[in-house]
């Protein structure tokens, strides 16, 4: 193999399949396609690609009103048809319209970049089966100036979904897939580590024991993910709470710290403290 | 070889195609995993399964497949000298460990009883369960070179790790959902589907604004169209337990396969008849409780809410309090209903039974009276109509 393996960087840690799902759609030049529960680091993982392999990274996000047609380009009618009321000479060349998407700047890059598709289930559903042919042929047509783009380097097309909706099997066929599967308790030190390589050993596993406990709440409507724990040992460094306040058996202060990093949701709050209190009952 | 294992997929009910085994091999050609069981596991994953919900029968399939091809792999190592087994050890082994060989008999010894071990079970040993290769239980497994890690000669910590990965099957919880199959079910999801798109001319259509416009002779002639999007939200509230479980399983089926469409659905599970708490979780039906007043507190009046149950029962479990079959409900299941109602304004119910012998049971009678005569038959027809209710009744 050459040099383009993918091993993680020193701020993001991949785990074993990650790393193979990611170098098999750099060899073959597939788009992957990555799901998993939000703040899992699906959107980080294609800069720290780009940063990883020292390419130019390309972000194309994805909005409920975006067409497949935006990421290729855009004719500009409008200016078009104010420049021909002014009589001006731009007119007559039509290509002078013709607006570049996320999609041509990626094929006409002059190195392999790497292309973001973020967030692709949040199009409309037709979305995807729009884009078949430009991902696997990597070229399009434009009518407005009957030129066909093709890519200079097949771009490495990461596609994130937070599963908002169904991808179309035309479509999941022509990529490789990977679900970021939430990180066990080792993969989670290793993360933390990363990001706060001075953290305190004490801090960090009470803090981990206090996260996978509110994980393990039922009916919570969003689980605090990876991203959330981040924020929210960031809190608890600036605040400089000590570790015992965290793992303390005292009923009175079940709820952690600064719980308002890891619970989102004034339901979930609730949920919570109704728990706590149970808690506290029966232990009286 | 690869494919038996893609017809294996198939019978697993993966759904994998032939791009995609193309694809594996490519990448295979390419180079991108070299001869580890664990790599060849993660790329055939990356490669073959497009859903987190099919990892778990992939995991199945792969778990037997490679038992198969173990099983295949034995016959060629069957007739490896013992010479070389020996040489390998004693690379692997330290000399404290040589020392406990020694004391339980010498190295002849061992193998022998290794042999009799293997003749012994009756199954391949793998992933720890069995007897050789459980780190610990038997002296094999211990010494650390269990027949796995000899034969194939890579690093076995690794290998056994890789085993454990496809076996321990952690997301059979993701697979939760089945493909719809039949014809039938196919022309009600269109009916979803259409029922889904409706919405009102509120965008500017640049393309006809612009010909028109040029047709008017420059003059500005705006057109607006309908904006393609999933507005809809439904709330599905389904009946479980006894015999409504196949129809509930259907509609679930149903629904789920058109979510796509709506903008959010979420489903609640009740037993009989809606009272003071409602589920998420069917198998955790009694610890994860949900009460109905946060239901109703949760969702705005935007929600349709579907019900799906046949509502046959005891019309005591309707008007009374206390009359639910499960548990002592403080008020009749109809207030409970009628307060729903108040808050959802769009509201159907579809039942799977026969139409033609509604008015033989009184409870439906009831239910068709608090839900003001909105109660469908559970076919397409009855379908098409719950929807176009839904569509229009005013809120």
């Amino acid at each position: 193999m050459s040099d383009t393996r993918f091993t993680g960087t020193d701020k993001y840690v991949a785990t074993e399949d990650l790393m193979m799902a990611v170098n098999a759609a750099v060899t073959l030049g597939r788009p992957l396609l990555i799901k998993g529960e939000p703040g899992t680091g699906k959107t980080m993982l294609a800069e720290e690609v780009a940063a990883a392999l020292g390419r130019d990274f390309i972000q194309w996000h994805i909005k409920s009103t975006t067409k497949a047609q935006q990421g290729l380009y855009e004719y500009d009618a409008v200016a078009r048809l104010r420049d021909s009321q002014l009589g001006n000479d731009r007119v007559h060349d039509i290509g002078n319209y013709i607006v570049k998407g996320k999609l041509w700047e990626a094929f006409d890059s002059e190195q392999q970049p790497v292309l973001l598709i973020d967030e692709i289930d949040k199009a409309d559903i037709e979305f995807p089966n729009d884009l078949l042919l430009e991902l696997d042929r990597m070229e399009f047509f434009v009518y407005e100036t009957q030129t066909t783009v093709k890519a200079k380097h097949r771009p490495i097309i990461i596609i994130t979904s937070n599963n908002e909706k169904e991808l179309p099997d035309a479509f999941l066929r022509r990529c490789f897939f990977h679900y970021i599967q939430f990180p066990d308790r080792e993969t989670m030190t290793s993360i933390v580590d990363v990001h706060f390589p001075t953290l305190k050993k004490e801090l960090l596993s009470a803090a981990l024991e206090s996260f996978f406990d509110l994980r393990e709440v039922p009916g919570l409507k969003k689980k605090p993910s990876t991203s959330e724990l981040l924020d929210w040992i960031k809190l608890l460094v600036a605040e400089d709470i000590p570790p015992e306040a965290l793992n303390s058996d005292d009923p009175s202060k079940l709820i952690p710290p600064l719980h308002g990093a890891l619970l989102k949701n004034e339901q979930d709050v609730h949920l919570f403290e109704k728990l706590v209190f149970m808690n506290r009952r029966n232990a009286r | 070889m690869l494919v038996d294992f893609f017809f294996r997929l198939r019978t697993h009910q993966v759904p994998v195609s032939i791009t995609e085994l193309l694809t594996l091999l490519g990448a295979m050609e390419a180079g991108v995993c070299d001869f580890s069981v664990d790599d060849f596991y993660f790329l055939s994953r990356s490669a073959l399964v497009k859903d987190e919900r099919h990892y778990d029968r992939f995991d199945q399939a792969f778990s037997s497949w490679y038992e198969g091809q173990q099983n295949a792999f034995e016959a060629v190592v069957g007739e490896i000298p013992e010479e070389w087994l020996r040489k390998q050890a004693e690379l692997l082994l330290t000399d404290e460990e040589k020392a406990q060989i020694e004391s339980l008999g010498g190295f002849e010894k061992l193998m022998e009883t290794l042999k009799e071990r293997l003749k012994n079970q009756e199954k391949r040993h793998q992933g720890g369960n069995k007897m050789i290769g459980t780190a610990g239980r038997s002296p094999f497994g211990a010494y650390g070179y269990n027949p796995e890690g000899v034969r194939i000669g890579q690093d076995e910590s690794r290998h056994r790790r890789a085993v454990k990965v496809w076996d321990k099957r952690e997301y059979r919880n993701l697979d939760d959902t089945r493909e719809i199959g039949t014809r039938n079910m196919k022309v009600a999801l269109r009916r979803l589907r259409k029922f889904a798109r409706e919405g009102a001319a509120d965008q500017l259509d640049l393309d006809s604004t612009i010909s028109s416009t040029a047709r008017n002779a420059g003059y500005l002639d705006i057109k607006m169209v309908a904006e393609k999007r999933n507005a809809i939200k439904v709330l599905l509230f389904l009946d479980v337990g006894g015999s409504m479980d196949d129809h509930v399983r259907v509609c679930e089926e149903l629904f789920s396969a058109a979510r796509t469409e709506f903008k959010y659905l979420e489903y609640y599970y009740f037993h009989n008849f809606l009272y003071e708490r409602v589920w998420k979780n069917n198998r955790r039906r009694h610890t994860e409780r949900i009460s109905t007043a946060e239901v109703l507190r949760t969702y705005g009046k935007d929600y349709r809410v579907i019900f799906v149950g046949d509502a046959t029962m005891s019309p005591y479990e309707i008007t009374y309090p206390g009359g639910s079959v499960e548990h002592m409900n403080e008020e009749p299941g109809a207030v409970w209903m009628s307060r729903l109602l108040e808050v959802f304004p769009h509201c159907v119910w579809l039942n799977p039974r026969a139409q033609t012998t509604w008015h033989y049971t009184p409870s439906i009678e009831i239910t068709t009276q608090i839900m003001q005569d909105r109660m469908f038959p559970l076919t397409i027809e009855g379908l098409d109509a719950a929807m176009r209710q839904l569509l229009h009744s005013k809120a």
